[in-house]
């Protein structure tokens, strides 16, 4: 045995934590002694003002935007929730004042395109995401091997982590135009003019615009939706299930009458929390949108979202001096804030109360 | 009513179509979920591969052209900065939640406020953080676009999820060690540093590592609070702008110069290649663990 430092550790001596003999401390044990006694409050204190940060966080945040967005908020009026112009007016022209609030003349702005194309985009994305996450979460738990199902799966969680910028570089550059050229086309020369489905008729595009944007989005969703659906199918006790095969029942009626309503809330949570990412979701939206304001005439139109907006265009509001055109993307910042928190806030309720799955199925991945 | 011969379910061709389609549907949706995901992976790498240089990661970047070796470094050390305040704060606040501090109360007002506000953020959009951030960072205090502002801003929209999954890591280091470490008589923060965090750990790391790929693959609320460099990061926290990889793909990707959009696929690449790395790493993690686990998530 080597003898470390000064004293070879006698029989008599008990080894000290860490299998080091007595009387030999490491740093980390000197620190632990002088915090000794001081170790209660330090914990203490630091977990109470941790937990305090994120709502000072948050307060901050709201009264920023509040103050930001206020003038815009009286200038524009209810104008902003209803109209579709967005002019920012000369950034050489006359300055005019409204209930005093200094802006550029020829300013007026209706968010209503913006809002429209927001809710259309991620109403898309859920329409193509859910029963697509389901179904592939049911082929996961219920009909392949383990030893295929388990990479898939993983592969589809670690597909939530792709930087959202990536996804819309390859929706912008492979898939837009592959769906332009042969998929969009087909579709808008063969459905019926009926309602509804009208909308798929018409010019097609180069491949930015509403679908677009929905197929990208959806993309993004599928694997926060598809891995909290097969986490939630793996928890349906087999006993049930077993008594309705029992019962002759097929695969697809098992799933009908016993798997689906075991999990339905816990569904509708991981779709509300899919919405809300699609909601707030910019730079994917930003490059594959076509960047119009302006509410899509079908399908295929270019259009915008409020997130999308902000993104380009907090550049060239600065060029307005009379700082207008900032406060107005603070009250559609504001806008899409109160939208996305009640969406998530719901979700997360309604998880909560259908599982103990403490899974931190977060903001983005 | 029927005899006990007979069938529950009368073996209809309707049943049995319904069957098919059914899983026709699973196998048809798991395909829709995996096939764009390969697509997406090959044709990013697909773009940058063919003009691939490894000069990219040693040079800077020269207007639209050279390399990313700025971009790469900026990334890491804003990653680096959401490492610190990011986790600190996650962690603990973590700790708070799961009512594992000494003297919280899991259930107090306090604590619901605190899940409250967590709650809210993490459902917040990134690019309204990233606007507060300009408005009020950038602008308001005069720090212009710089390393501070990116990195409060980034640390915002993570520390929800490090909360979050310190929390679950900390639920499911099995009840047994707590009370063992109490009818030892241990201090509870003597317990939780020496117990708790330890068995936790792994979950806590696996938080921490996928909070990180969502950082340094966020795009949004970087152009208007880190700016835009083309020289390596400085120590300084404010007045000075700096690169990360998302800028790149973001501004070039339909530029009319070829070198441009080259830059941006092998930005492209690099981020994806790192983002993975993380994600894989932090899987890894979960999985030497799990088997160790005794209260392990079924």
């Amino acid at each position: 045995m080597t003898t470390i430092g000064t004293g070879a550790p006698t029989p008599a001596t008990l080894p000290g934590r860490g299998g080091r003999p007595a009387g030999r401390h490491s740093i980390t044990q000197r620190a632990a002694r002088i915090l000794r006694g001081r170790e209660e409050p330090a914990w203490r204190a630091a977990a109470r003002i941790a937990s305090i940060v994120p709502l000072g966080a948050l307060a901050f945040t709201l009264t920023v935007l509040a103050v930001k967005a206020w003038p815009a908020i009286r200038v524009n009026g209810a104008h902003f929730l209803t109209g579709t112009d967005w002019r920012p007016g000369s950034a050489y022209g006359a300055v005019v004042r409204t209930h005093g609030v200094a802006h550029p003349a020829g300013s007026s702005y209706g968010a209503w395109a913006l809002i429209a194309g927001t809710l259309q985009t991620s109403a898309i994305a859920i329409v193509i995401a859910v029963p697509v996450s389901v179904g592939a979460a049911f082929a996961l738990t219920e009909r392949l091997p383990g030893w295929l199902a388990r990479p898939l799966g993983l592969a589809i969680e670690t597909l939530a982590g792709i930087p959202s910028v990536i996804v819309g570089l390859w929706g912008a550059l492979t898939l837009g135009p592959f769906l332009a050229q042969h998929v969009y086309p087909f579709v808008a020369g063969h459905v019926p003019d009926v309602p509804v489905l009208r909308y798929f008729r018409g010019p097609t595009g180069h491949g930015e615009g509403l679908l677009t944007s929905g197929i990208v989005l959806a993309l993004m969703i599928v694997p926060i939706i598809a891995s909290t659906a097969r986490d939630l199918f793996a928890q349906v006790p087999p006993l049930p299930k077993e008594g309705a095969q029992a019962l002759g029942m097929t695969d697809a009626e098992v799933a009908r009458w016993v798997t689906l309503p075991w999990v339905r809330s816990g569904l509708v949570g991981a779709t509300i929390l899919g919405l809300g990412r699609a909601l707030g979701e910019t730079i994917a939206v930003a490059m594959v949108s076509g960047s119009v304001i302006a509410i899509a005439p079908n399908m295929y139109g270019n259009m915008t979202t409020i997130a999308a907006t902000i993104v380009s265009q907090l550049d060239s509001a600065a060029t307005d001096g009379t700082g207008f055109a900032t406060a107005t993307l603070a009250e559609a910042g504001l806008v899409l804030a109160i939208i996305s928190v009640v969406v998530n806030v719901l979700a997360r309720r309604v998880i909560a109360r259908s599982s103990r799955l403490g899974l931190p199925v977060g903001s983005a991945a | 009513m029927t005899t006990p011969t007979d069938p529950v379910l009368p073996a209809t061709r309707g049943r049995r179509a319904r069957q098919w389609a059914f899983r026709a549907w699973a196998l048809v949706a798991l395909f829709i979920v995996v096939a764009p995901a390969v697509w997406l992976v090959a044709g990013v790498v697909a773009r940058a591969v063919p003009h691939w240089r490894w000069s990219v990661l040693t040079t800077t970047t020269a207007g639209t052209g050279g390399g990313l070796e700025n971009a790469v470094l900026g990334s890491l050390v804003l990653m680096a900065g959401v490492l610190v305040v990011a986790g600190s704060v996650g962690v603990m606040s973590g700790i708070h939640l799961a009512g594992m501090a000494p003297g919280s109360r899991p259930h107090g007002r306090v604590t619901a406020v605190a899940r409250l506000a967590i709650d809210v953020l993490s459902g917040f959009p990134s690019i309204v953080l990233g606007y507060v951030g300009y408005v009020a960072l950038v602008v308001g205090l005069h720090w212009q676009y710089s390393l501070l502002p990116a990195v409060l801003v980034l640390s915002v929209m993570v520390v929800p999820y490090i909360a979050r999954s310190t929390e679950t890591a900390l639920r499911q280091v099995p009840a047994g060690y707590r009370e063992g470490a109490d009818a030892l008589g241990m201090p509870g923060g003597y317990a939780l540093r020496r117990i708790l965090l330890r068995a936790a750990l792994p979950g806590i790391t696996t938080g921490l590592l996928v909070a990180l790929a969502i950082a340094g693959g966020e795009t949004a609320p970087l152009i208007y609070t880190a700016g835009w460099s083309t020289g390596l990061p400085s120590a300084a926290l404010v007045h000075h702008q700096i690169g990360y990889l998302t800028y790149p793909i973001w501004e070039f990707w339909n530029y009319p110069l070829a070198s441009a959009r080259t830059l941006s696929y092998d930005a492209a690449l690099v981020l994806m290649v790192l983002v993975l790395l993380l994600l894989v790493a932090a899987r890894f993690v979960v999985a030497r663990t799990q088997r160790h686990a005794e209260g392990r998530r079924t």
